[in-house]
């Protein structure tokens, strides 16, 4: 049991985050943003604003510099008169004080040729179209067998139609940047991302510099969940800002206009056709999903990759199909893809349950497979029966009742769901340097981000392990893209990529420890890339087992969580302390996305109306009770040297499913639209 | 936001004074400073009136309450007399906004806050209620958690205090001092149903400053119950404050009775605190049982005009004025 390494720091306000380095001459960047769902901007009269005192210069498609080609869309900053979405920012106000910025940006005009937005995802939407690849890589497409025939012909069917909605990331610390120019031309950012080496090489092209030109700081990271895993505009007007006046530019975006330009989940629509024979066998599965991107980028979530890992069927299909819509560009959350696609899964798994007789936990073990289905490849290790059965057993699952709408104390229905979960265990090439001290310490140095994972705590353990050295005496330097470049805090790869190159640059400064060290110190440094290349052709997932107990009130439909448990199969845990958090950080978002999270979008308008933590429900201390991780010790050697899965995620993933199942054990109603409010259950109940 | 002047008065006299040209009273902030971040609120000129020496709760010997406007909202809900003589009252405080807020919120601001309808909080929208004449886009758009009773084509916009559905309950009465002197305004006269005229959330003339309001002792179990998306921290779907008084009941569970006192309000459903006329009087004098309950909810109810996806609010309302009379009932 390890804290974090940098607690102290953080509980007395002394870690610095990006928006609070004293930079010495800094100005307050303030942006505008559209007014129009669609359209072409006719022309920006700031004349007003740069009459105010205290403005520096206002920034618009009238007057940008022209920027270098990026290949992410939303970078384009001020580079073309056309309205993609509603919010999309169209000038910024650079100013003495953040007070004048924001009060000029309101007095920018923008006049627009206005046409109307097309912003409403349906699955039977005209522009819906096959994309070439779902995130990152994957086929849109996969099928084997005869999936209608099968299905048809089975004994037991499940056919539903659920739907997620749009969710926003929402981390503590907005996107905040401080950018400013050295006197040689070179770009220095402060920035709050889940990748310093990703903000560099993607910033540097669109400002016409060497990479070796940008210098990305940022140590300490107010979480990101998938929003801060590529750069956002923010910092591309930061800089290009601090450029225009010639002094450092602080920017962060603020809570309202974060729900339309940091990205948020695609609302989905997903089909599911569910073939078994009499005990539950899978004969056929097939998941069609509909999804939603922008015009200005092509994203397109990953939604039914999970159901190419999680159970055998002979005959299968999956499909991915999206629609460019006049909406803010959506991205990743917290597993991209198998947060909404389990949900969908695992609720059919359930009405499958039901519908073939069979307990939902043995329905998921009679369909467990050794092989992954799809790719035929085997897996690393799965451990998903063991997550089932150590979780019934935690739980006390094994005399329920399955019959629903039964359980009834005073005014509230009682009822217990399962859901599995998974989540591919991803590695990506780095490099890492580690260096022996004359006194005695080490320093390891790796551009890795720890958002709040506690990444740094895991790296120094990982580190003193392979060194044999106390953690006191290893000092992790990371969040700086001067150091080795490493890989995003993201698809819950940090630890293993990160850690992998960690290792074998301990390793090699070991290989050159000899007595005593000199006074300039020992170095050695490593990159994984080769080691990564070498790895045998397994399927390598993380899988997992989640467990919740509700009440419904039967006059409100109000839902309450008294108890969740989640026990995860994920490799060799390396710090319990900080993987428990995860888990039940993961969880706990898992109850927002089932019960409150729901970004709700204005057809006439075409933004995301709830903008602020107040209208957007993320889960408060009086909704999370007895949320509770657990996990199999699994010895997998065919990851990495640390036998590590990634855990950010996981826990999120099939959560909404536990709870919804649920909802219906204990009131019979089967929830297909997320989230389960009152306003949706109560009519039913 | 747009640049302002400060000012602190040092007594009331001066702050009314003060209240001219575009200027704002402020209290503890928690609305209207979000507002004027918002750009919807624009005041030239902030008169802080939470220093006046408003900030005390009076227990009058009959039992009466007398709240000072500038009363913090967490002292109002910790006050020892509050909650053992209007349990309702301490409750929709309690069950209001966050311990943060509350610490900082006041009572007269509490009555005055805005609603939170978000067509109302995006300054680059039309909405009557902060621009005449420019529409109510809530109407057609998303409502899912407006009004159901007493809305205009105007505006279908709710009042968001808890505390005001207790005061409302409760026959309170709240006291203004204006340009003319001092008056005294009964509850349900203080906030207004939009008509046509949603930009006025009171009856408030210009410069009136609420200095207290006054709480009529209450001899009967009270209970304040909200409904809500989250378990804390957000606005009410709905929310009922209930007292009833019955007679004649046999022990323990209150059958039998006769309802010879009752007092019920609804939150969450309409541009003002709702206090429910029509259900008391079915109420008065009737069997406490679930049947006359159920009648008493449906006559007031029988009003309501749900809007597309806020339909869900009657039998919401109809199922929490019920619960809530019958939980009572047993207390009583």
């Amino acid at each position: 049991m390890t804290s974090r390494t940098e607690s102290r720091e953080k509980v007395t306000g002394a870690a610095r985050y990006a928006y609070e380095y004293p930079v010495e001459g800094a100005v307050y960047a303030a942006a505008v943003q559209a007014a129009v769902g669609k359209g072409e901007i006719r022309w920006v009269d700031d004349s007003l604003a740069r009459a105010m005192p205290g403005v520096l210069d206002v920034l618009s498609c009238e007057n940008a510099p022209r920027l270098g080609d990026a290949a992410d869309g939303e970078l384009a900053v001020f580079q073309s008169r056309t309205v993609a979405y509603r919010g999309q920012f169209v000038a910024a106000v650079v100013a003495e004080t953040l007070e004048t910025a924001v009060e000029a940006a309101r007095h920018v005009r923008v006049e627009y040729a206005e046409e109307e937005p097309d912003v409403r995802l349906r699955d039977d939407h005209p522009g819906l179209y096959r994309p070439d690849k779902v995130n990152p890589v994957f086929p849109a497409d996969t099928e084997r067998g005869d999936p209608d025939e099968a299905f048809s012909s089975s004994v037991v069917r499940v056919e539903a139609t659920y739907s997620t909605p749009a969710e926003h990331n929402n981390p503590m610390e907005p996107h905040s940047t401080i950018a400013h120019w050295d006197k040689d031309g070179g770009l220095v950012l402060y920035d709050s991302n889940q990748g310093a080496s990703a903000v560099q090489s993607t910033l540097a092209p669109i400002f016409g510099i060497d990479p070796s030109r940008v210098r990305v700081v940022s140590p300490h990271v107010g979480g990101g969940f998938g929003s801060k895993g590529t750069p956002r505009p923010n910092a591309v007007l930061a800089a290009m800002a601090a450029q225009a006046v010639g002094r450092p530019v602080k920017f962060a975006v603020p809570r309202q206009q974060m729900f339309a330009t940091t990205g948020y989940r695609t609302p989905t629509v997903q089909r599911i056709r569910l073939g078994a024979d009499a005990d539950g066998r899978l004969n056929a599965i097939d998941h069609a999903v509909f999804e939603q991107t922008s015009t200005v980028k092509e994203f397109a979530e990953q939604t039914a990759t999970p159901t190419r890992t999680m159970y055998a069927a002979e005959h299968r299909r999956t499909s991915h199909r999206l629609v460019a819509l006049d909406v803010p560009t959506p991205s990743w959350m917290r597993a991209p893809g198998e947060t909404p696609g389990m949900y969908a899964l695992e609720s059919a798994m359930d009405e499958l349950a039901v519908a073939a007789g069979v307990d939902p936990i043995e329905l998921r073990v009679r369909n467990d497979t050794g092989t992954e289905p799809e790719s035929g490849k085997p897996f690393s290790s799965r451990n998903l029966v063991a997550c089932l059965r150590e979780g019934a057993e935690r739980f006390g699952w094994d005399h329920r009742d399955p019959a629903a709408g039964v359980r009834r104390v005073g005014r509230k229905l009682l009822g217990t769901g399962v859901a599995a979960a998974t989540y591919p265990a991803y590695q990506s090439p780095g490099k890492a340097i580690a260096r022996a001290e004359p006194d005695g310490t080490f320093t390891v140095r790796i551009a890795a981000a720890d958002i709040g994972t506690g990444a740094r705590t895991a790296l120094g353990m990982i580190a003193a392990e392979t060194l044999k050295s106390d953690l006191d005496a290893v000092r992790i330097e990371l969040g700086d893209s001067a150091h080795p470049a490493a890989s995003v805090a993201g698809g819950s790869s940090g630890t293993a990529s990160w850690g992998t190159a960690v290792v074998l640059a301990c390793e090699s400064l070991r290989g050159k420890l000899n007595g005593a060290v000199p006074p300039e110190g020992i170095e050695a440094s490593a990159d994984s890339a080769d080691l990564l290349k070498a790895r045998e052709e397994y399927a390598r997932h993380a899988f997992g087992a989640q467990f919740a107990e509700v009440e419904v009130d039967v006059d409100t439909g109000e839902v309450r969580v008294p108890r969740m448990l989640g026990v995860f199969a994920a490799g060799r845990i390396i710090n319990p302390t900080t993987a428990r958090s995860q888990f039940i950080g993961g969880m706990t978002m898992g109850i927002g996305m089932a019960l409150m999270e729901e970004s709700v979008m204005d057809a006439g308008f075409g933004d995301y109306l709830n903008r602020d933590l107040a209208q957007y429900h993320v889960p408060s201390c009086a909704d999370v009770h007895n949320v509770d991780a657990a996990w199999i010790e699994e010895i997998d050697p065919h990851l990495n040297p640390m036998g590590s899965k990634g855990i950010g995620e996981i826990g999120i993933v099939g959560a909404a499913a536990a709870i919804a199942n649920a909802v219906h054990h204990a009131t019979g109603v089967r929830v297909r639209d997320l989230p389960i409010t009152p306003g949706r259950l109560l009519p039913q109940l | 936001m747009r640049p302002f002047v400060y000012e602190r008065p040092a007594n009331v006299a001066d702050a009314l004074e003060l209240h001219r040209d575009g200027a704002l009273y402020l209290g503890g902030g928690t609305n209207l400073v979000d507002l004027m971040r918002l750009g919807v609120e624009e005041p030239t000129r902030l008169v802080d009136v939470s220093r006046l020496p408003y900030g005390e709760i009076e227990v009058r010997p009959d039992g009466t309450l007398v709240i000072g406007a500038a009363v913090r909202n967490s002292d109002l809900a910790a006050d020892r007399t509050v909650r053992e003589t209007h349990p309702m009252l301490a409750q929709a405080v309690l069950m209001g906004a966050s311990g943060q807020i509350r610490n900082q919120a006041t009572v007269g601001g509490n009555l005055l806050q805005r609603t939170r309808c978000s067509y109302f909080q995006d300054a680059s929208k039309p909405c009557n209620k902060r621009e005449p004449g420019t529409g109510c886009p809530a109407r057609e758009g998303e409502h899912h958690n407006l009004a159901i009773l007493g809305h205009s084509p105007e505006c279908v916009a709710t009042h968001p205090s808890d505390m005001a559905v207790a005061l409302a309950a409760l026959d309170a009465s709240v006291r203004v001092r204006g340009r003319d002197g001092e008056r005294t305004i009964p509850f349900e006269e203080f906030h207004r149903l939009p008509g046509g005229e949603p930009e006025r959330d009171s009856n408030l003339r210009d410069g009136d400053l609420v200095t207290a309001v006054e709480v009529p002792p209450l001899a009967m179990p009270s209970r304040y119950r909200k409904v809500r998306e989250r378990a804390s921290f957000a606005f009410a779907l709905v929310s009922v404050a209930a007292a009833v008084r019955t007679v004649g009941a046999t022990v323990p569970d209150g059958e039998g009775g006769v309802v010879r006192d009752v007092r019920l309000a609804l939150g969450g459903v309409a541009h003002k605190p709702w206090r429910c006329r029509r259900a008391e009087d079915v109420l008065r004098g009737a069997p406490a049982d679930e049947e006359t309950f159920l009648r008493a909810a449906e006559a007031e109810l029988e009003a309501a005009e749900p809007l597309r996806d806020n339909a869900y609010k009657v039998p919401l309302a109809r199922n929490l004025i019920v619960r809530t009379l019958l939980d009572l009932r047993e207390a009583s």
